[in-house]
């Protein structure tokens, strides 16, 4: 690679909105990759709608990173030259699209956790990150709703439409553990008011998750045992070949602008 | 004899109206003013700073519309107008003018319904056709041709419509 990757200083505060910036990029990043692809027009303007949401919130994410970093980073260089190992999102959402029913499982998963996550962050004492909780909720709102309604058509549709799902369910299932994480350095800045604790989030996770899951005929796995390492940069394989296409303009021609 | 305050409010109120007449790139009918993206104007002497606010995060039209205000400012005669980006208090469609909302209905769009509550996006939505008035409306696809739309139908006058989403 023709740049070398930038150095950042992780403090609590920097690391957390890094972490969700990434989470948000990368799942964008997944879902623009059906854009031209997907089943039906609808769909793909759903699902690219949906990405430039996220991406959107990444932007949003690292501009608060970078100036709680408060060095010379700036959004663009947090997303575009940092290695697989600096990034810090979770490992659902690196996952490949698979098919159509795993790419709205993950969404689904993803989505039920961040609408009630963006909700309880809109009463961070942190009124930047209030303000981007108070526009994430209502997008991840509509998120969840376009998710759920697939889970329940593809669920209690055709004899395959539900194998593939519950296929996706069973296969995604471990990636979930993380999202209620917390760490040290996290467990400081929830006492502080600034982030919430994901784990008071889980029992209504799981209520809207057995609600769409059982009018979709399907059922969630019974196992807990969890997959980690997103969040301190263990990465699965897929994460670096997804980077090299998002990162490759800015590695090949360095600030290049449009 | 003109004071620099008065001075300065006057300019302030010149550099407003440039900046509010400049028009949404994706809905050309709404300025920024009808939109509520435009929340402050501010001039020191020879500068002038636009605060503007995202309506979607990921709205392409927020780096247009930034762009636009500034050259609206240039050709007023304002020298290197700065535009900056707001999130607090964040954007909903109740920041949208009523004069908005009738100029979208107008262009064809369904204009957001009054309240951005949680009851408002999910609970049954009754959208008026903005061609023929009727009721008798379906939801076709949560998402339109731009972040901030859906696709709706008319059941009365089978036209197809956008359905500006409430937020």
């Amino acid at each position: 690679m023709a740049v070398a990757n930038i150095q950042v200083l992780e403090t609590p505060l920097v690391l957390y909105a890094l972490r969700r910036a990434d989470d948000a990029l990368i799942l964008g990043h997944r879902l623009s990759e059906w854009c031209g692809h997907a089943p039906m027009l609808e769909e793909d303007m759903a699902l690219s709608n949906i990405a430039l949401d996220l991406i959107g919130q990444a932007r949003e994410l690292y501009s608060f990173a970078a100036k709680a970093e408060g060095r010379d980073n700036d959004e663009d260089k947090l997303a575009y030259l940092r290695d697989v190992r600096q990034y810090r999102n979770l490992l659902l959402v690196e996952q490949p699209n698979g098919d159509f029913a795993q790419t709205l499982v993950r969404q689904f998963f993803y989505s039920a956790f961040a609408d009630l996550y963006w909700r309880a962050m809109m009463m961070s004492r942190d009124a930047t990150l209030a303000a981007i909780a108070a526009k994430s909720e209502k997008e991840s709102a509509y998120h969840l709703r376009h998710a759920s309604e697939w889970i329940i058509r593809l669920g209690d549709g055709t004899e395959e439409s539900h194998a593939r799902a519950q296929g996706a369910i069973d296969h995604l299932w471990a990636f979930t553990g993380e999202m209620f994480a917390v760490d040290e350095s996290e467990r400081a800045l929830i006492q502080a008011g600034i982030a919430v604790d994901p784990a008071s989030l889980r029992g209504r996770w799981l209520a809207t998750l057995s609600d769409v899951v059982s009018e979709a005929t399907l059922v969630l796995p019974q196992s807990d045992w969890m997959q980690q390492g997103g969040r301190s940069g263990r990465h699965s394989e897929h994460l670096g070949h997804l980077l090299s296409e998002l990162q490759s303009m800015q590695r090949t021609f360095p600030g290049l602008t449009w | 004899m003109v004071t620099v305050l008065e001075r300065d409010s006057e300019q302030r109120q010149r550099a407003w109206n440039v900046a509010a007449s400049v028009v949404d790139p994706e809905i050309p009918v709404l300025t920024i003013a009808d939109l509520g993206v435009l929340r402050d104007v501010v001039v020191e002497g020879d500068h002038v700073e636009v605060a503007i606010t995202p309506t979607y995060s990921g709205c392409p039209a927020m780096n247009m519309i930034a762009l636009e205000i500034e050259v609206a400012l240039e050709r007023a005669g304002f020298h290197q107008p700065k535009v900056r980006t707001v999130l607090s208090p964040a954007w909903t469609t109740d920041w949208m003018s009523e004069e908005g909302r009738q100029k979208l209905r107008a262009y064809g769009i369904a204009p957001p319904q009054a309240s951005n509550s949680r009851r408002a996006l999910f609970g049954d939505q009754v959208v008026a056709c903005p061609q023929c008035g009727s009721d008798r409306t379906e939801l076709l696809s949560e998402f339109g041709s731009t972040s901030c739309k859906a696709l709706w139908r008319c059941k009365a006058c089978r036209e197809p419509f956008d359905y500006f989403k409430c937020h």
